[in-house]
């Protein structure tokens, strides 16, 4: 059977899957709909927190993004897993004893304000927007690239079925199909991974494989008959074509430990992320769960970085010097080459007019390549933006390395559309989580804590249903619609969870004496500060040379939360300590027992 | 609210318990988040350079890089699952435990 139809029958039996745990988990309360009756076991848990957490960047991009960074990756790598550490020790147990439903929640009645509430709903509904454009974008991405349908049809397809899971089953209906996405999702990731490593290094383990010296078909070949470990052939490779060292980085120390700061600490005060351990029946279960989750997580991101490895060695070799056009005798690109070219994720400009690719470093156009309607002496595709000034040649789109992955290894067409339906999963996983908590957000948040407190819970049941179907409509908008600046808001996003929340809820719980004046400036001046930086870098045309101690914008939030906590403290010192009955809750939630069993209504 | 009046007497003896409780707790947690920052922060990040001069014996891998891609992580899964394990066991100590 061809790709294609491979691709029709494994996505569509694995979207049939989630329909079907859909309607077995219809949400018949509120309790059902924010977070699953508090009944899920932790290890079904820790899945749906993999499959929430791991969005289309983190299957699609991460690996090709490594790849090209080298040591640098670690950011990521390290970034968003230490922010489970933070998680699991000050966080999601304590947050799990003090029950109810959202971070907001936890926010308005421990700084016993309703000014708090609403500065964290507009923090959670801005966050989880940020993230779900993305994520709907990636879905018809995976479909026009996969399917051949048009994008526009791809992100309706998409929409369609998280409609229907979310709306019908709330957090219930999530979380089962969510823990389904897992299962699909590390399958298909690992299955290539699997097979690449035993190409290249004989061994059956990616992160063992990574470590070892080159073998296997296509390891031997490169290794050209000395014995050479992975790591070694590749630091030589880059170095020869002008590369750092993949064992180096090119960024600075202080950014790097500030990137990976925000990044950790944004991840552990992601709502999307913290909600999940609402719903599990005890706290003890969700200091376990935050384990499994992280233990789920830790599969695909200790493989990334092998696949990385991998897939940088076997590009450089093949293409570094190949010939274009096939030449008897001579090395010549291979086939996947042309394939995705032509989907444009790869450009060659023949600059030197050889005919064969030169790959070293330096960007080989100006920005994105802009193809034109004709064709080179070689038969390739000619673009209209070369950049002059350097002797690369050769673009390659970051999200190759895990698409083109089953290709370039000569895997069988359904192990393709195994990894079109992993994509489709995690993009789908993380969507559906985001949506929940701006739907949440708005009807229990916004309508039952502030403006209709006598609203019953069938009302309020209703009013979650609508906003979600709302919710997804919107997030499909901008699917269809991408506001041009959408990887530029990630940043905003983690910047601003960790610069608002994160230091808000540890002062909660550790601070007895932290009061809503402190707080709350705290936020304001932590969110202020990460946002202004972040807008000036990225939309008002700031340059490098001018980021203060050489910190990018992707790392300003960890200085953002240092100042939150600052503020919150300094000020809370000069103000009057929080009412006898809110410390009373603090003492509460620092010991497990006395936590409500789990509820079916509230 | 969710504060309900807790079953137990609250007497200072009580009152003492719950501090010693939170004081070996606050103390747990300090000891694991510094081995936490040392992993990532330190053996991945500011000593990354110094590390890899050393491979680690039998694999391609140096130490830094390894710490920053491979082994901080590893160490992450199995701090939480030692931190569960020993909340457990000082819930029971101090008898705050659930059921």
């Amino acid at each position: 059977m061809d790709v294609k139809t491979w691709t029709f029958l494994i996505v569509g039996a694995t979207f049939a899957l989630y329909i079907g745990i859909a309607i077995w988990s219809r949400a018949n309360t509120t309790g059902d709909f924010y977070i699953a009756g508090r009944g899920v076991h932790p290890v079904v848990n820790g899945m749906a927190t993999g499959a929430d957490w791991m969005s289309a960047a983190s299957f699609i991009s991460m690996a090709g993004l490594i790849s090209f960074m080298g040591y640098d990756g670690a950011v990521y790598l390290m970034g968003w897993t230490g922010g489970y550490v933070l998680l699991a020790l000050l966080l999601a147990p304590y947050l799990r004893k003090y029950g109810q439903f959202t971070v907001p929640d936890f926010v308005g009645d421990r700084y016993y304000s309703n000014g708090a509430r609403i500065v964290a709903v507009l923090c959670a509904v801005f966050v989880s927007f940020t993230y779900v454009a993305g994520q709907m974008r990636g879905v018809g991405v995976v479909f026009s690239r996969f399917l051949e349908v048009d994008i526009n049809v791809g992100v309706g397809i998409g929409m369609a079925i998280v409609f229907f899971y979310a709306v019908l089953g709330g957090m219930k209906g999530i979380t089962y199909t969510q823990a389904a996405q897992y299962c699909v999702l590390i399958f298909a990731y690992l299955v290539p991974a699997i097979f690449i490593s035993i190409l290249l290094t004989d061994k059956y383990i990616p992160q063992i494989g990574f470590g070892a010296s080159l073998g296997g078909d296509i390891g031997s070949r490169i290794a050209g008959g000395e014995t050479i470990k992975l790591m070694d052939k590749l630091n030589q490779l880059n170095t020869e074509l002008g590369f750092a060292e993949y064992t180096s980085g090119k960024k600075s120390m202080l950014d790097v430990l500030c990137i990976t700061g925000a990044l950790m600490a944004g991840t552990a005060g992601l709502p999307h992320v913290i909600v999940r351990f609402y719903t599990v029946p005890r706290v003890r279960d969700a200091r376990l769960s935050v384990g499994w989750a992280l233990f789920f997580i830790a599969l695909l991101y200790t493989t990334a970085p092998a696949v990385a490895a991998f897939a940088r060695t076997n590009l450089i070799d093949t293409v570094s010097g190949a010939s274009y056009t096939q030449v008897e005798g001579e090395k010549s690109i291979p086939q996947w080459f042309k394939t995705w070219e032509d989907t444009g994720l790869l450009a060659w400009v023949d600059k030197n007019n050889d005919g064969k690719v030169q790959y070293v470093a330096g960007a080989a156009l100006a920005g994105k390549p802009t193809f034109t309607a004709e064709r080179g002496s070689s038969g390739q595709r000619m673009v209209s933006n070369p950049n002059p000034d350097t002797k690369n040649e050769l673009y390659v789109d970051r999200d190759i390395i895990v698409l083109a992955n089953p290709e370039i290894a000569n895997l069988p067409n359904w192990v393709i559309a195994l990894v079109a339906a992993g994509g489709l999963a995690a993009a789908l996983s993380t969507a559906a989580g985001l949506l929940l908590v701006v739907s949440t957000s708005i009807s229990h948040d916004l309508l039952k804590r502030v403006f209709v407190p006598s609203i019953s819970e069938k009302q309020e049941l209703l009013a979650a249903r609508i906003a979600a179907g709302f919710a997804v409509m919107i997030a499909g908008y901008f699917g269809i619609n991408p506001p041009g600046f959408v990887a530029q808001v990630v940043a905003f996003a983690f910047g601003l969870a960790c610069s608002s929340f994160f230091p808000a809820i540890i002062l909660g719980i550790f601070w007895k004496k932290a009061n809503r004046e402190g707080v709350i400036s705290g936020m304001l001046v932590g969110i202020i500060f990460t946002a202004s930086y972040i807008i000036y870098f990225k939309f008002m045309g700031g340059t490098p040379d001018q980021f203060w101690f050489g910190i990018s914008p992707e790392g300003i939030g960890a200085l953002g939360m240092l100042l939150n906590f600052a503020v919150a403290v300094v000020v809370g010192r000069f103000t009057p300590p929080p009412p006898q009955e809110v410390q009373e809750l603090v003492e509460h939630i620092r010991v497990p027992a006395g936590a409500k069993t789990p509820t079916h209504s509230h | 609210m969710t504060t309900e009046p807790e079953q137990n007497p609250s007497g200072s003896s009580h009152q003492e318990k719950m501090t010693a409780y939170w004081k070996k707790n606050v103390r747990l947690v300090t000891i694991l988040l510094a081995i936490w920052w040392i992993v990532s922060y330190g053996a991945g990040i500011i000593f990354e350079d110094a590390l890899n001069a050393i491979v680690i014996p039998g694999t391609g891998f140096h130490l830094g890089f390894w710490f920053a891609q491979q082994g901080s992580i590893y160490v992450f899964v199995i701090m939480i699952f030692v931190y569960a394990w020993l909340m457990n066991k000082l819930d029971r100590e101090y008898d705050v435990h659930e059921d």
